[in-house]
């Protein structure tokens, strides 16, 4: 086995014990400490899919700021210890689940992928075009994209702006 | 298999998402499975731009401009604007919590039932 295999396994079963933990764990403050786990271990697999830009972006946001605020919000409420109540609808909220993933475990494993690795220059195409991605995906944001760039702005604005004036005593 | 276990992986992470979102009561462990469910298809999207091949490159492999090779990065474009958009819907379903924490006195979801009373 590579390398790379090794670290794949560990970080996927790392990360959906964690994710598992998420969900079920009564403790709500684990559970937010368990989702750090999750997105940390998402973002070694941003680094082994060359993807490194991403998964600073994932370190810096999704462990650092969301789940900060996770965490100020549940100290802001109650129940932190035995919060994480199950509802009445266990049966169909476990079935819709588990169909959806064999669904798509089938489409996922039965598709014929048109994969960059069965062209004949394969290795020589990922390698120019998996380096150096900051730079490519800073000129495709502002130039291809730069119309979703400056909506992505003003949703952020309009969001802070929302938060605000939902959470202003008055 | 590369490309199939990653999708199969990020397919494991929603589905759990799915199950945390409709079966627990507690709205910020809604927001944190939503969170989950977001992430996954966050690798989805990273693990189709690194392996599976786009249109313009399969059409002509021996082309290798600067802009015929960027088309296999719009997988981690559209991962970059899922994840301001996970910050900014965070950011919102943190303040209704807490807006409805102020007014109901719960987090509990099955107890924010006003309107269908």
């Amino acid at each position: 086995m590579l390398f790379a295999d090794v670290v794949f396994w560990v970080l996927a079963a790392g990360g959906v014990g964690a994710a598992l933990g998420v969900v079920l764990l009564k403790d709500m403050f684990r559970s937010a400490l368990l989702l750090v786990v999750v997105f940390l271990s998402v973002a070694g697999h941003f680094v082994l899919l060359s993807a490194e830009f991403l998964a600073v972006v994932q370190v810096l946001i999704y462990a650092g700021a969301i789940s900060i605020l996770i965490i100020f919000a549940l100290m802001l409420t109650q129940n932190v210890q035995q919060g994480n109540l199950p509802n009445r609808m266990q049966a169909p909220a476990l079935l819709l689940p588990a169909l959806l993933l064999s669904a798509l475990a089938f489409v996922f494993v039965d598709t014929d992928w048109r994969l960059t690795e069965s062209l004949p220059n394969a290795g020589a195409i990922v390698d120019a075009a998996f380096i150096d991605t900051p730079a490519s995906l800073a000129k495709l944001l502002l130039e291809n994209y730069a119309m979703a760039f400056g909506a992505a702005g003003a949703l952020l604005l309009a969001s802070i702006i929302g938060a605000l004036s939902l959470v202003r005593e008055d | 298999m590369e490309l199939e276990r990653f999708l199969v992986l990020s397919a494991v992470l929603f589905c759990v998402g799915l199950y945390g979102v409709l079966a627990r009561r507690n709205a910020i462990t809604v927001l944190m499975s939503l969170e989950l469910m977001f992430t996954a298809v966050t690798l989805a999207a990273v693990a189709m731009s690194r392996y599976v091949t786009s249109g313009t490159v399969a059409a002509d492999p021996g082309n290798m401009s600067e802009a015929a090779l960027q088309t296999l990065l719009t997988g981690q474009v559209l991962a970059l604007f899922i994840i301001v958009v996970a910050a900014a819907e965070i950011a919102l379903g943190l303040g209704i919590v807490i807006a409805l924490y102020r007014s109901r006195g719960t987090v509990d979801v099955s107890q924010a039932n006003v309107m269908s009373r």
